[in-house]
């Protein structure tokens, strides 16, 4: 099986892995990948990454099995590039699409690290974190096997406690965190979820029969619109 | 690629219509549009963040209801066009990713395109207009004034596919956005221009002198030395005045006359809008006036626009009011005519930009 995976929940990513999808002990291939280092430059720099990936994307494309992508949470406008491309690369492939909470990106690095024995502590559940901007992070908690346990949310970081928390999320909140008896490591404090990770967590949930997601944006937060009270009489 | 008649898809996403229009040439055969106002109207404005959602969700079903009405495949598509600017910025990235994305996946040339220019490009899909120029082109010395909720500017066409000029604009809220705000102090519906033109027939214009901005000495200048803002607008001024009239009659315990405001409000805007239009087309030689956005539909906007034009000579075109609202069509018609002049197509890596300036045709 061969998909198109696409984040823009922060940096803006995308990558083409292989799998063979009836074996769930068989790791996925990363056969391209692109990622930018910066949150800020979606539209400019996704369609020439994601065009980067195939020597011949109109004639490639229509072969993919499936486009997975990240469906946030993250700050809105870069994560609806990241979904309209997606959409829209779907439609014009008629390839299945589906949706990935993008911190599950995340914990694919934190249970990698782990594995490697370089994120610590190397057991138990732990917590991934995002910049959700605001002063607040998106984050959601896991378990020692990457099953999700809660999340994803939106809050600020000094509501987490006593538990691991990984992610560029942890990494700005870092002090806060330790003080209300998290472990920050540094090893994995400044992540951000990529396509290459949350590929890597689509392909392990089609390999074990797992129906994947729809593509509707979780935005965790509403507008910032207000219905308009009476009017002000400020002007006399 | 079919360089003499092309077909474009054409893309709108700048403010809360979205819009997905196909053109062979200079003829329209499909213009979808799927609007988020209904989602505005209890805020009384539109909001960019529920715009944004509102296009992430409706594209790709307006794309395909627009290549069904039209019975064509995106294979058949000659190139893709799209609205890059100005407008809405997280409105724009969205329509901006989805056109990107179609071009990135057909191979197809990609067209970032101008919002305003491609009010007036729209003149071409209409038969009224294109009996009114030599078949295929539009009118020589041709000027434009486009008035919505989102602009409100003069401009000089010398030729659509490379050389317009911004002649006056808006210095703060747009016509449009006027209106709406003004509806809101009288009570009324959203959006406010419909509503401010059905209860203005019934008031009169004259009952309140409101003041009509940039239109003193200073400003305006002469023909031979212009002021700064000879051909600009402001309407902020406007409407903090309407503001205070209807609290003076609220201070005086007396019934506010909504009727006569309403209609000496829209007397007030529309009165500089033409007056500053035929003026600006009288000393820049030109002789036709294009009539686009969405107070195009208000009448008194029409009535006083021919009256002004006619008196001194220009010919007002007005395309039907489906195509001067903000549509896709409009946006694939600009992108035929960039095609058919040779123009080179847009790098997959461009930006949107929220304040395009109309001398940047396309990007
Ligand atoms: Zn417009």
């Amino acid at each position: 099986m061969r998909i198109l995976t696409i984040d823009t929940s922060a940096v803006a990513s995308a990558a083409l892995l292989s799998f063979d999808a009836a074996d769930p002990a068989a790791p996925a291939r990363v056969e391209a990948e692109f990622a930018t280092a910066d949150t800020r430059s979606h539209a400019e720099v996704l369609a020439p990454g994601v065009r980067s990936l195939f020597s011949d994307p109109a004639a490639q494309g229509p072969e993919l099995d499936a486009i997975v992508v990240g469906v946030g949470p993250g700050p809105f406008t870069g994560l609806r590039s990241g979904i309209a491309m997606a959409r829209t690369l779907a439609f014009a492939w008629k390839v299945p699409l589906h949706g990935l909470m993008s911190l599950e990106a995340l914990a694919w690095d934190v249970l990698s690290l782990r594995e490697a024995g370089q994120a610590l502590p190397e057991g138990g559940d732990f917590v991934v974190a995002t910049d959700a901007r605001r002063r607040e992070v998106y984050w959601a908690r896991y378990s020692e096997t990457g099953g999700l346990l809660k999340g994803p949310v939106v809050g600020p970081a000094d509501t987490i406690r006593d538990v691991p928390v990984h992610g560029a999320g942890a990494g700005l909140y870092a002090a806060g965190l330790r003080a209300n008896g998290c472990t920050v490591d540094d090893a994995a404090a400044g992540l951000q979820p990529t396509a290459v990770s949350l590929g890597h967590m689509a392909a392990r949930k089609i390999q074990q029969g797992l129906e994947l997601p729809g593509t509707a944006p979780l935005y965790l937060r509403e507008s910032d619109a207000k219905v308009p009270g009476p009017r002000k009489r400020a002007l006399l | 690629m079919n360089q003499a008649n092309p077909l474009i898809l054409g893309i709108e996403s700048s403010c809360d219509e979205t819009g997905v229009g196909l053109v062979r040439g200079i003829e329209l055969l499909t213009n979808t549009v799927s609007s988020s106002m209904e989602e505005h109207v209890r805020f009384g404005g539109v909001i960019p963040e529920i715009a944004s959602r509102a296009h992430l969700d409706a594209f790709v079903p307006t794309l395909e209801q627009a290549l069904a009405e039209a019975g064509v495949a995106l294979d058949d598509v000659d190139a893709i066009a799209v609205t890059s600017g100005p407008g809405l910025a997280g409105a724009l990235m969205v329509g901006v990713s989805a056109a990107k994305a179609l071009a990135l996946a057909t191979g197809k040339p990609l067209y970032a395109i101008n919002h305003l220019v491609a009010h007036v490009g729209v003149g071409l899909l209409d038969a009224s207009i294109a009996a009114a120029a030599t078949a295929g082109e539009l009118p020589e010395n041709l000027g434009a004034l486009l008035v919505s909720g989102g602009h409100t500017e003069i401009l000089r066409v010398r030729n659509i596919a490379a050389d317009v000029e911004l002649l006056g604009a808006t210095i703060d809220d747009a016509a449009g956005e006027a209106f709406d705000k003004v509806a809101r102090l009288l009570g009324l519906a959203y959006p406010g221009g419909p509503a401010i033109d059905r209860l203005a027939r019934e008031g009169d214009a004259k009952a309140i002198r409101f003041p009509r901005g940039l239109t003193v000495p200073k400003y305006m200048g002469t023909a031979e030395a212009p002021g700064p803002h000879r051909y600009d607008f402001s309407f902020s001024g406007l409407k903090t005045a309407v503001a205070r009239c209807v609290e003076g009659y609220e201070a005086r315990g007396e019934a506010v006359p909504v009727a006569d405001v309403a209609a000496s409000f829209q007397e007030a805007v529309l009165d500089v809008i033409t007056a500053k239009a035929v003026l600006a087309c009288r000393e820049n030689h030109i002789t036709t006036l294009l009539l686009g956005g969405g107070v195009a539909a208000n009448s008194r906007l029409r009535q006083l626009a021919q009256q002004r034009c006619g008196a001194a000579g220009i010919t007002l075109l007005v395309p039907r009011m489906s195509l001067c609202t903000d549509n896709g069509a409009m946006v694939a018609a600009l992108g035929a005519q960039l095609v058919m002049n040779g123009v080179a197509p847009s790098d997959l890596a461009f930006a949107p930009d929220s304040s395009m300036p109309v001398g940047s045709i396309s990007l």
